[in-house]
C-alpha cells in the first residue's frame, strides 16, 4: 500500500509540527481541555457512585454481544423487515455507497441531508455523492463547518474544535452569500440562528436522510442515536427515505442495554448526564403515524469488523465513540485531530486506522502514544487500548515498518542487556562522559545523535560514576 | 521474625544518572528493616524493547531479569515504570510459555514500586528526613495507573520535617517522556513537558518530586531549558534525607 486516498496518516511527524506551529488549532485545543476534560468528566461520573460497576455492566453487555454476533445480526434483520424496513449487508465501503447512491437514485434525490455520522467520513461518503450529482448537505453544527471548509472533522464529537469563532465566521460569510445572506456575523447567537435558517429550509427539500447510530437494538429492530442538536430528528424524520449507515459491532441485544449504555456515553464523553436528544427509530412511517420517512433502509457495513472479530482486536469492537479516550490523551492534547491523519483520532483511532487503511499507511498512531494509560482508564467499555497499541507495535515490528536506524539501536541495546559484564562497562564509560561534558553547570545543552531530546530540553548530567560501581566500591553486593 | 530480603532493581537510569536515589533508596528500605542486596546479573527490565514491539528481545531479557531476582522475598525498584513493568507486563509477555508462566507470575507477585512498597507491605507510616522547603509533586502514569501509587508518598511526605506540599495542577497528567517516545516525536514530546513545566512554575514550589527518573530527567531538563529555577529530585532522596547533592541537573554553583 503505496498511499491510501485521503490518508496521510503515512506523514504523522510532519502533521504534528504543523498542528503545534498553529496558533488557531493550540487555541482550539487549549478550549478543549477546558471544556472537555478530566474536571468535566469527574462531574458527570461523581453524581454516580455506581459508575464504576456500570463501566463493567457496558463493557458485558458489548462482549456478549459480540461473542453471539452472528445471532444478534440475525434477530435484528428479522426485527427490521417485520417493522416494513430494509437491511443491506455491505461488505466493503465500495458496496455500501453503491447501495447508498442506488436507493438516491431511485428516489430521485438532488439533495441528502445527513446527521453526524463517522461511518460516513470513514467510506467518504460526501465526496462521492457529490460527484454523482446529489448534494449531501450535513446538518451536525461541527459537521456543517468541518464540510464548508472541505475538511475532515478532528475530533469525533466535537469534529470542528479546531476551528476558532472568526475562522468560522469568514467561512459562513463566504459560503452563505448564495443564500442571500450577505451581512458579516461575529457573534455566535447570531451565527447559529443563520444557519439554523438555512438548515432549516435544507431539512424540508431534502429527499434522502441519512443518519449513523450509535446503537442498533436486535430485539425491536431500531435504531438510535444521541445528539445535542435535534438535526438527528429532522434528518431522519422528514424526507422520502431514512438511510442509517452502521457497522456491525453498533448492535446490542435489547432497549436495556442500551439504557445502561447510555449512562456511561455522555458522561464519558462530554460530562452530561445525557445528551440533549436521544432519538430511537423503528421503520418507516406507519398508517396512522404523524410523520415518518417514506422508507426506511439499514445499510449493514463490515468493512473489515469481522476479520477484527476474529482476532485479538475483537476489544476494539466494544468501542462506543464517546470520546473520552481522545479528551484525555496527552498526545491529542497537543497535536489535534488532524495530525492523526485520517478519520479516527486519538488513541482510538491509533487502535482502529490501522485495521481500516493498513499498518503500513498508519503504523505510527499506536507508535505515537506515551503508554500513559489515561485512556484505558477513561473508557467506559474498558478497552485496554494501550495494550492494544503494543500489539500493533509488534506487527509493525515484525512487517519492519520502524526506520532501520531504530531496528539497529534495539539490537545494540539487546546485545549489552544480556551482558551485565558488557553493560557495567558501557553504563561507567558513558556516565563519565556525559559528566563531563556536563561540565560545572551538570546539564547539556546540545548533544550529538541526541537532539530529539535536546531540541526542546536540556540533558541533565550524570552524577559521574554509576551505582554499580560506587555499589562495588563500597564493598556492598 | 525473620527481616524481608529485598533484591533491588537499581534501573537503568537511576544507574546511569543519578546514583544517589539507589543509595537513598536502599538507605529507606534497610532503615525500615529489610536486607536489602543488588543481584550483579541485573541491566533493564526491558521495555525499550517492549514497547517498540520487540516482543521476542522483551522476553528474553524478562527472563534474565527472572533468574536474577530469584529467591528473594521481594523485588523493589524506585521507578512505578520498571516496577509495573515486572508487576503488570512480565505475565503477559511470558504466557503461554509452561514455565515460565508460573515463573513470570511470582515474580510479578514479589515486585514493586519503592515508595508503595514501604508504605503497604512495610507499613512504614513516618521517616525522620528533615526538608525545610515547598515541594510539589508529579504522579508518573506507570505507578499511578498501574500499580496505584498515590496516596503513599503524600503520607509519607507529610511526616519529612519543614517540607510544605503544594498540589500540582494536572499532576496526573503524563509529563511526555514516554521512553523511546521523548526522541521518536520529540516536537509532542517537548509541546507536552512544557504544560507540565508552566504548571509546575504556576505552584510556586521550590522542588518538584516525582518518583521515577525518566520523567524526573525530563521535566528538570525543560525546566531548566525554559530558564525556571525550580529544583528537580527523586521522592526517595528526599524521604531518606540524602539532599546534600545538588538536585538533578544542578551544578554545585546553582
Amino acid at each position: 500500500m503505496a498511499s491510501v486516498s485521503g490518508s496521510t496518516a503515512h506523514a504523522f511527524r510532519a502533521n504534528t509540527r504543523a498542528a503545534i506551529a498553529s496558533p488557531e488549532l493550540q487555541a482550539g485545543l487549549a478550549r478543549l481541555q477546558q471544556g472537555l476534560t478530566a474536571e468535566r468528566r469527574m462531574r458527570g461520573v461523581v453524581k454516580l457512585p455506581e459508575f464504576e460497576r456500570l463501566r463493567d455492566a457496558a463493557r458485558d453487555i458489548k462482549n456478549h454481544t459480540l461473542a453471539h454476533l452472528d445471532h444478534y445480526l440475525a434477530a435484528y434483520e428479522r426485527a427490521v423487515v417485520a417493522g416494513g424496513g430494509h437491511v443491506h449487508w455491505c461488505e466493503t465501503a465500495a458496496d455500501a455507497r453503491q447501495t447508498i447512491l442506488a436507493i438516491c437514485r431511485r428516489l430521485g434525490a438532488a439533495t441528502v441531508t445527513k446527521g453526524k455520522t463517522m461511518i460516513a467520513e470513514e467510506i467518504d461518503l460526501n465526496e462521492f455523492l457529490a460527484a454523482e450529482g446529489i448534494e449531501p448537505i450535513e446538518t451536525d453544527l461541527g459537521e456543517y463547518i468541518v464540510q464548508l471548509a472541505g475538511e475532515r472533522p478532528s475530533h469525533i464529537i466535537a469534529p470542528a474544535v479546531h476551528k476558532s469563532k472568526d475562522q468560522v465566521s469568514d467561512l459562513f460569510f463566504h459560503h452563505h452569500q448564495k443564500y442571500g445572506k450577505t451581512r458579516r456575523l461575529t457573534e455566535p447567537p447570531e451565527m447559529i440562528d443563520e444557519v439554523r435558517g438555512i438548515l432549516r429550509d435544507r431539512f424540508l427539500d431534502a429527499d434522502v436522510g441519512i443518519t449513523g447510530a450509535n446503537f442498533l437494538v436486535a430485539e425491536t429492530g431500531s435504531s438510535l442515536i444521541v445528539t445535542n442538536e435535534g438535526n438527528g430528528d429532522l434528518t431522519q424524520t422528514l424526507p422520502k427515505a431514512h438511510i442509517v449507515l452502521a457497522t456491525l459491532e453498533k448492535l446490542v441485544p435489547t432497549l436495556e442495554d442500551v439504557a445502561t449504555l447510555l449512562r456511561v456515553l455522555a458522561r464519558s464523553g462530554t460530562g452530561q448526564e445525557f445528551s440533549a436528544y436521544t432519538t430511537v427509530s423503528t421503520g418507516p412511517r406507519r398508517e396512522g403515524d404523524a410523520d415518518g420517512p417514506g422508507e426506511y433502509h439499514v445499510v449493514l457495513l463490515d468493512n473489515g469488523r469481522s476479520r477484527m472479530l476474529a482476532g485479538e482486536f475483537r476489544e476494539m469492537l466494544r468501542c462506543i465513540r464517546c470520546g473520552a479516550c481522545m479528551n484525555q490523551c496527552p498526545v491529542f492534547a497537543h497535536v489535534g485531530g488532524h495530525a492523526y491523519g485520517w478519520v479516527y483520532v486519538g488513541p482510538m483511532g491509533a487502535v482502529l486506522t490501522p485495521h481500516l487503511i493498513g499498518l503500513e499507511e498508519a503504523h505510527h498512531l499506536p507508535s505515537a502514544s506515551t503508554f500513559c494509560g489515561a485512556c484505558e482508564s477513561v473508557c467506559p467499555v474498558k478497552i485496554p487500548l494501550p495494550a492494544l497499541m503494543r500489539h500493533l507495535r509488534e506487527a509493525a515490528f515484525e512487517a519492519r515498518l520502524p526506520p532501520a536506524a531504530e531496528r539497529s539501536a534495539l539490537g545494540l541495546w539487546r546485545f549489552a542487556a544480556t551482558r551485565p559484564g558488557l553493560w557495567r562497562l558501557l553504563g561507567a564509560a558513558g556516565a563519565r562522559l556525559l559528566a563531563r561534558m556536563g561540565g560545572a553547570q551538570a546539564r547539556l545543552r546540545r548533544l550529538p545523535l541526541a537532539g530529539g531530546w535536546t531540541s526542546g530540553r536540556d540533558l541533565p548530567a550524570p552524577e559521574g560514576e554509576t551505582f554499580h560501581t560506587l555499589w562495588r566500591q563500597r564493598g556492598r553486593r | 521474625m525473620t527481616p524481608p530480603r529485598v533484591g533491588f532493581f537499581v534501573t537503568c537510569l537511576v544507574d546511569l544518572f543519578r546514583p544517589t536515589v539507589g543509595f537513598a533508596a536502599i538507605k529507606l528500605l534497610e532503615d525500615a528493616g529489610c536486607v536489602v542486596e543488588v543481584p550483579e546479573l541485573q541491566t533493564c527490565c526491558g521495555q525499550p524493547a517492549y514497547n517498540s514491539g520487540d516482543r521476542a528481545s522483551a522476553q528474553t531479557i524478562a527472563r534474565r531479569v527472572i533468574n536474577a531476582f530469584e529467591g528473594f522475598d521481594y523485588v523493589v525498584a524506585p521507578s512505578g515504570s520498571c516496577g509495573g513493568m515486572m508487576a503488570k507486563h512480565f505475565p503477559a509477555l511470558l504466557a503461554g510459555d509452561p514455565v515460565w508462566t508460573a515463573r513470570a507470575a511470582s515474580h510479578a507477585r514479589r515486585s514493586f514500586e519503592l515508595v508503595s512498597f514501604l508504605v503497604d507491605v512495610m507499613r512504614l507510616t513516618r521517616v525522620a528526613a528533615r526538608f525545610p522547603a515547598t515541594v510539589t509533586y508529579h504522579d508518573s502514569c506507570s505507578g499511578l495507573r498501574e500499580l496505584n501509587v498515590h496516596d503513599q508518598p503524600r503520607k509519607l511526605l507529610a511526616t519529612v520535617a519543614g517540607l510544605t506540599l503544594r498540589e500540582l495542577p494536572r499532576a496526573d497528567v503524563c509529563c511526555g517522556f514516554g521512553g523511546t517516545f521523548c526522541v521518536k516525536y520529540p516536537e509532542v514530546s517537548t509541546k507536552i513537558v512544557a504544560q507540565k513545566a508552566d504548571d509546575v512554575v504556576g505552584t510556586g514550589a521550590d522542588t518538584l518530586l516525582a518518583g521515577d527518573m525518566g520523567c524526573l530527567l525530563n521535566m528538570a531538563g525543560r525546566l531548566s531549558r525554559q530558564g525556571a529555577r525550580v529544583k528537580v529530585r527523586h521522592v526517595a532522596e528526599v524521604l531518606a534525607g540524602m539532599t546534600d547533592r545538588p538536585a538533578i541537573g544542578q551544578g554545585e554553583a546553582d
